[in-house]
């Protein structure tokens, strides 16, 4: 079964914190400001519920840091 | 018809007979390079069990066949950057055995259909590979045009997406891994980036097959491999030994231990700290207990008398000031990561960290905050290496954390 799951380009992130707030329920941010996936996953899974928040997430994310891929 | 004169013995291939470095000395030895195609060429790495010699340890096989069926017309690099500071085997190799790397890249490229080979070596192998690759076109011996790119003096460069930048002309620093470079590499084209080690056993499988090169190391670890023996050794150099050897033997082929010896760091600054063991196996299965593998073969021996909390200080300050500054959990988790383990080392508490004991819950702390969270792997072996220590230096965090110093009072 194939999942979506987010990948985020570190050499482009430059922690601008939108993803956090738009996606609060897979993204927190670390002390300095990064996306640092809830469950601890390198590439965390988006839930099919949480699909429409992802990709607004990463349509704004302002480095185009941030993708999904399907795994 | 020519004959090798011995054919090389299982503890001495790569750095077996002559090696001045000649063409004719190797010519006389080994012949001219055979031709494969690429699945003859897969076929013998399979069997053979040739893994990377470069630190990772990936069975050489499956990249040649990523490659060979991604689309597009491949490129092939050799990779002897040696950006790891207590390494010195590939710069070793290139100036002992230039043309068994040489042949080596040519039996690659040839067998995957490149038309186009580059060379990414250190500073210090510029000249000597410029002038084997001289005398080999005047024998006519490299189908595949070769370009010698030099690698800066760092530590990420020799890392497989920063060298696929290099060669293209950018900044030896890693790329984001969403696309393998055996599918888009240098210009697009599927890519081969192979450790000149590798590059050097593959010569060797080529002539004389997979059986042979199983004579030497495990049924599981195949192969010789060359290890970099430093620290408090009598003669710090470079040795080759079958895997599995045991770790009494590396240290006494490069003098035997200088003082007595409390633990050895394998695998180098990304590797593992263990116990100076001299029944201990050098090998994947023999290290995997300690979370050490024998990586590019680095093993730097610390003696009873050198605190290791203040060499894995030393050693976490040095990495940090190697971040490739790209990714932010990297380029922040890093230097936070080398103080708090100086503090450590020092025997200091931490301004804003209640207890000393913080410091360690600290340490692991961040340890798990910066791994896998980089375009590369440089947080993770850095936390590799880290973890180790904690763990192998347990009764050193113990005595710091009261005050005192174990290697202070073994002096």
């Amino acid at each position: 079964m194939s999942e979506n799951r987010l990948h985020i380009d570190w050499t482009a992130c430059d922690g601008r914190g939108l993803c956090a707030e738009l996606l609060s329920e897979i993204l927190v941010e670390d002390e300095w400001g990064y996306p640092l996936a809830r469950d601890g996953a390198v590439e965390p899974a988006v839930p099919r519920a949480l699909e429409k928040n992802a990709k607004r997430a990463v349509d704004r994310c302002p480095a185009l840091a941030l993708r999904l891929v399907n795994s | 018809m020519t004959v090798v004169d011995a054919l090389p013995g299982v503890g001495r291939r790569l750095l077996a007979g002559p090696t001045d470095g000649r063409l004719d000395t190797h010519l006389a030895r080994y012949g001219r390079p055979p031709r494969l195609d690429g699945a003859q060429l897969v076929g013998l790495l399979r069997d053979a069990g040739l893994t990377g010699r470069g630190g990772a340890g990936f069975p050489t096989w499956r990249k040649v066949e990523a490659v060979l069926g991604a689309s597009g017309v491949p490129v092939v690099v050799g990779n002897g950057s040696e950006g790891e500071p207590a390494s010195g085997k590939d710069r070793a190799l290139m100036a002992y055995q230039p043309h068994l790397v040489l042949d080596g890249l040519q039996i690659v490229a040839g067998a995957v259909g490149a038309r186009q080979a580059y060379l990414y070596v250190a500073g210090a192998s510029a000249a000597g590979v410029g002038a084997a690759l001289g005398a080999r076109r005047g024998a006519g011996l490299d189908p595949v045009p070769v370009t010698v790119v030099v690698a800066p003096e760092r530590f990420v460069a020799g890392e497989e997406s920063a060298v696929v930048n290099a060669v293209e002309g950018r900044a030896a620093v890693p790329s984001d891994k969403r696309v393998r470079v055996t599918e888009a590499g240098v210009g697009g084209a599927p890519t081969l980036v192979q450790n000149v080690e590798t590059l050097a056993h593959l010569a060797l499988i080529a002539r004389f097959g997979p059986h042979w090169f199983r004579e030497a190391g495990t049924a599981e670890e195949p192969g010789t491999f060359l290890a970099t023996v430093g620290g408090a050794v009598g003669v710090p150099g470079v040795v080759e030994a079958g895997y599995g050897v045991r770790l009494g033997d590396l240290v006494d082929a490069a003098g035997g231990p200088a003082e007595r010896l409390q633990a050895v760091l394998v695998g180098g600054y990304h590797g593992g700290w263990v116990p100076a063991l001299p029944e201990l196996a050098v090998s994947r299965a023999g290290l995997a207990p300690y979370g050490a593998s024998p990586g590019a073969g680095i093993v730097v021996a610390l003696p009873v008398g050198v605190c290791g909390l203040v060499e894995t200080a030393r050693i976490a300050g040095y990495l940090a000031g190697e971040v490739a500054g790209q990714c932010g959990p990297c380029i922040n988790g890093l230097p936070r990561l080398a103080t708090t383990l100086t503090d450590l080392a020092h025997r200091r508490g931490r301004a804003g960290l209640g207890r000393e004991v913080d410091a360690v819950r600290e340490v692991e702390r961040l340890s798990l905050l910066v791994s896998g969270r980089g375009a590369c792997r440089h947080p993770d072996g850095s936390v590799r290496m880290i973890r180790s220590a904690m763990r192998t230096f347990a009764a050193d965090v113990a005595a710091h954390l009261a005050g005192r110093c174990l290697a202070e009072e073994a002096r």
